[in-house]
């Protein structure tokens, strides 16, 4: 009789895995029951891992319906916290006065992101000093000469206030000194990377994960800022990359948060430049 | 497709349009009054709905610290005032390009110019009315702004002058259109009398004509200042956004718009993002402003003319 009963079930599971679409790997099975939809917004810098991920996830579930939004890290809080999305990213942690307003946010961290001086690639300058960089920053050098370049005034390229990007470059480069006014300010990595590309006296500041070739990022005290040296802690200028919700997580926004946090989500947060927290 | 079907679908569209409309004048007058009471609530909630949100601003007291020069939120300095005269500044010099080059195009399009390349000048402004923003902003981040870094030795590129050569590009065919639809009403009843006195055709433009479309005159530099100030993809992506008073046309200016556009994403908690209800608050008087004062040109104007 028990014999039976196994044999039966053997039989059922084989039936199973044999409808189960064979593509579907390990790590995306936790989907495999649940249905609905994901609405996601916030921070610029997490927009590509949600998205991959969210692509990847409704290919092989297609009964799951994921978007994905920016705004910015502000309005990926206030919209979690109103319950407007599931899932409202930051590139900074929630504030205090953030948490008092939204007192049941709750935080996943998930990937690690470098912020990098950068210069244009024909600026002969490789490496410069956190006081110099403040120095250029607060006005009291202009000039590339004092720093080991050219005799050509210093373009100074910086963030917005809302930036996450800007704000752990100011603390953790600049050591929350004064930015000087007439700083030009872009509105996005992007707009960074174009503007520091084209501009053959400029410095700026990036994400790590938006760097390429048409941009040159300096080394800090001597350390360059590449992932490895982000993931050792030899670089200094890092900051988190968070997912909240509000209050616990319904299933399926728990099953989204834990792919991005698996192996297969750590590969492509890796993929885009940004190192996976585990 | 057979013929037949094409006809059905016709036929319902035909009765829609032969339905006679048993409305009164007073039917249309309700209509047309409820309309506009209804965009007239639009404005006026808006208003309320800005003053509602800068009040907690009144609240703290920090309402006069907007009027100050410096923008430091971190340092507790709110100020406005930079990107209020930057916003000024940036679009009182895109009119005053402008607005002097959309006149000499409609004189250019009514007689001054060919008459065979009038046609195709006023198709091209046409045109020009459907290229988007972003495009301007492009094209200029990758020609105007290099060009001005490497000519001059002060700074940049990213300045007031590049921002507000692209913006007179932007506004240029409101200006235009407006001036020109309005010269289109008056040049047919007046040039045939113009002709017969003897009059030159650039006397009848300048003496006659231009008086004449004194309106359209008005309502395209009022129109045109309004887009100029209400742009913002122009100013945050070529004016540099540095929060400064301008010293020269190579600075790099801030807007209200770009300011709003650069700081909404931030901590909607924060003073910071309070303050941005300020910002478009004060656009919202400065163009409402703006068109009043010109109204007042105007009456002004009408009054001289009517008492001579």
């Amino acid at each position: 009789m028990r014999q039976r009963l196994f044999q039966k079930l053997f039989f059922t599971f084989f039936l199973l895995a044999c409808f189960t679409v064979p593509a579907v790997s390990g790590e995306l099975d936790r989907f495999s029951t649940l249905q609905g939809e994901i609405d996601i917004a916030g921070g610029t810098a997490h927009i590509p891992v949600m998205k991959d991920a969210a692509k990847i996830i409704m290919t092989s579930y297609p009964q799951i319906n994921i978007t994905v939004a920016g705004g910015g890290s502000g309005v990926g809080v206030q919209k979690v916290g109103e319950g407007l999305v599931d899932i409202g990213n930051a590139g900074r942690p929630v504030s205090e006065k953030e948490r008092e307003k939204y007192s049941k946010l709750r935080s996943f961290p998930f990937a690690i992101d470098g912020v990098a001086p950068v210069v244009n690639p024909a600026n002969p300058i490789s490496g410069l000093t956190s006081v110099q960089i403040q120095d250029v920053f607060s006005g009291k050098i202009n000039n590339w000469k004092y720093v080991g370049g050219d005799d050509v005034r210093i373009h100074i390229y910086s963030r917005d206030e809302a930036s996450g990007t800007r704000s752990v470059f100011w603390k953790k480069c600049l050591n929350r000194g004064v930015i000087v006014e007439s700083a030009n300010i872009v509105a996005s990595n992007g707009a960074m990377k174009v503007a520091v590309s084209q501009d053959r006296y400029a410095l700026g500041y990036m994400s790590i994960g938006h760097l390429d070739n048409t941009v040159k990022a300096i080394k800090l005290n001597g350390v360059a800022p590449t992932q490895d040296n982000a993931i050792n802690g030899s670089y200094p200028v890092v900051r988190k990359l968070f997912m909240n919700t509000n209050g616990a997580p319904k299933p399926l926004v728990q099953a989204f948060i834990d792919y991005v946090l698996s192996s297969e989500g750590a590969g492509n947060i890796s993929g885009h430049g940004y190192i996976p927290l585990r | 497709m057979n013929p037949q079907n094409s006809n059905d679908k016709r036929y319902p569209n035909q009765g829609l349009l032969n339905r006679p409309l048993n409305w009164t004048s007073k039917d249309w007058e309700t209509l047309l009054q409820s309309a506009t009471i209804f965009s007239a609530l639009i404005v006026l909630a808006l208003f309320g709905f800005l003053v509602y949100f800068t009040l907690p601003l009144f609240a703290d007291g920090q309402f006069s610290e907007l009027f100050s020069v410096h923008w430091r939120p971190f340092h507790g300095e709110f100020g406005l005032l930079s990107m209020i005269v930057g916003t000024l500044v940036l679009a009182i010099s895109a009119l005053l390009i402008a607005y002097p080059v959309g006149l000499g195009i409609c004189l250019f399009v009514h007689g001054l110019g060919p008459s065979w390349l009038a046609r195709p000048v006023l198709l091209l402004i046409h045109g020009m009315t459907g290229v988007p923003t972003v495009v301007y902003g492009f094209v200029a981040v990758f020609l105007l702004v290099p060009l001005l870094r490497d000519n001059f030795s002060y700074g940049s590129g990213f300045s007031l002058l590049a921002a507000s050569l692209t913006l007179s590009v932007l506004i240029l065919p409101t200006v235009v259109l407006l001036i020109n639809s309005q010269l289109q009403q008056v040049i047919p009843t007046l040039r045939v009398t113009a002709v017969a006195l003897g009059i030159s055709r650039v006397q009848e433009l300048t003496r006659i004509s231009l008086p004449a479309a004194s309106y359209g005159l008005l309502a395209a530099a009022i129109l045109g200042f309004g887009r100029a100030v209400g742009d913002t993809l122009i100013a945050l992506m070529i004016a540099g956004n540095a929060a400064q008073i301008p010293e020269s046309a190579f600075d790099s200016i801030r807007t209200l718009t770009a300011h709003i556009a650069l700081v909404v994403a931030t901590d909607s908690q924060s003073t910071i993002y309070h303050s941005l209800f300020a910002c478009g608050l004060i656009l919202f008087l400065t163009t409402a402003s703006v068109n009043l004062l010109l109204h007042q040109i105007k009456r002004r104007a009408c009054r001289e003319i009517n008492d001579e």
